[in-house]
């Protein structure tokens, strides 16, 4: 056998709830199973928690491929359709540059260069941000 | 050589939990052979690309990687083959956009923009061999860690 193989991460992707927000952390290489499974359970948890935005970390990923990046571009498209918006945050620079290579830009997916900034834009709601980043705070 | 210690290896690809396995072996082989960050995400990416294909279309097969030397160079490459349908129109399906399956159809075509050396060998009826190969630009400067 080939030695050294990190154990994938199998099995199921946690939704934390923060508030009206909802939080989910990609850490390592997801089954496609796993990946279509996360997009059924976020889409339940909107409904449920009356969830307002999803935070998707993607930190810990270190693929973005055709089929990874279709689950993020349902997932946000899901959840608009349930008055919540989506926000991908913390994607590694390697992964971003294959994926403009690979073709797969994905504008209409919003994102965050930190889990942090994430969750900030997703709950400062009222107006959508400007790109110059001045939130002026409470309306 | 020491470096291609684990590099040449045929995998199954018969599930997504295979799609797993490529692409950890792939990643761990290319980290081997000295390529940068980039260079080894894109071989990762077009690798879990070309055996997804194999999966979907081709009915799976497997992956045969090998460690090939161009003078001071080393290289990884990556054959994907299978015993499906095949492919009918070549050019069209290397086309962005053009697809069979639920994927974007960035699959071929992506692939291709991923990798150095790229060929494809399909016959209808018969199966298809889609052959990448990628090099390890050495040496791996110091900005590329960052």
């Amino acid at each position: 056998m080939t030695d050294r193989l990190p154990t994938p991460g199998s099995g199921q992707v946690p939704v934390l709830r923060l508030g009206d927000v909802l939080l989910v952390t990609l850490q390592g290489d997801l089954y496609d199973s796993t990946a279509e499974q996360l997009q059924q359970d976020i889409g339940e948890a909107i409904a449920h928690h009356t969830a307002t935005g999803v935070v998707i970390d993607v930190s810990g990923v270190e693929i973005v491929d055709s089929f990874l990046g279709r689950v993020l571009a349902e997932i946000a498209a899901k959840a608009r359709l349930l008055a919540a918006q989506t926000v991908v945050a913390g994607m590694r620079p390697a992964v971003a540059i294959t994926m403009v290579e690979l073709g797969l830009t994905l504008p209409g997916l919003r994102t965050a260069l930190t889990a942090e900034d994430a969750l900030r834009l997703v709950t400062a709601r009222p107006t959508p941000p400007r790109p110059g980043g001045a939130q002026a705070g409470s309306r | 050589m020491e470096t291609a210690a684990g590099v040449e290896v045929c995998l199954p690809i018969r599930s997504d939990m295979d799609l797993v396995w490529v692409r950890q072996h792939v990643r761990q082989a290319a980290g081997r052979l000295g390529f940068g960050l980039v260079d080894q995400t894109k071989l990762v990416t077009a690798a879990s690309e070309l055996a997804r294909n194999t999966l979907v279309h081709g009915g799976g097969g497997q992956m045969q990687a090998s460690h090939v030397v161009d003078g001071q160079v080393h290289g990884l490459r990556l054959a994907f083959s299978d015993e499906g349908p095949g492919i009918t129109d070549l050019e069209r399906a290397l086309s962005d956009g053009y697809t069979s399956g639920d994927g974007l159809g960035m699959g071929l075509g992506g692939a291709r923009r991923l990798v150095h050396e790229f060929a494809i060998d399909s016959t209808p009826g018969a199966g298809t061999t889609v052959t990448v190969t990628s090099w390890a630009t050495r040496p791996v400067r110091p900005y590329e860690g960052a």
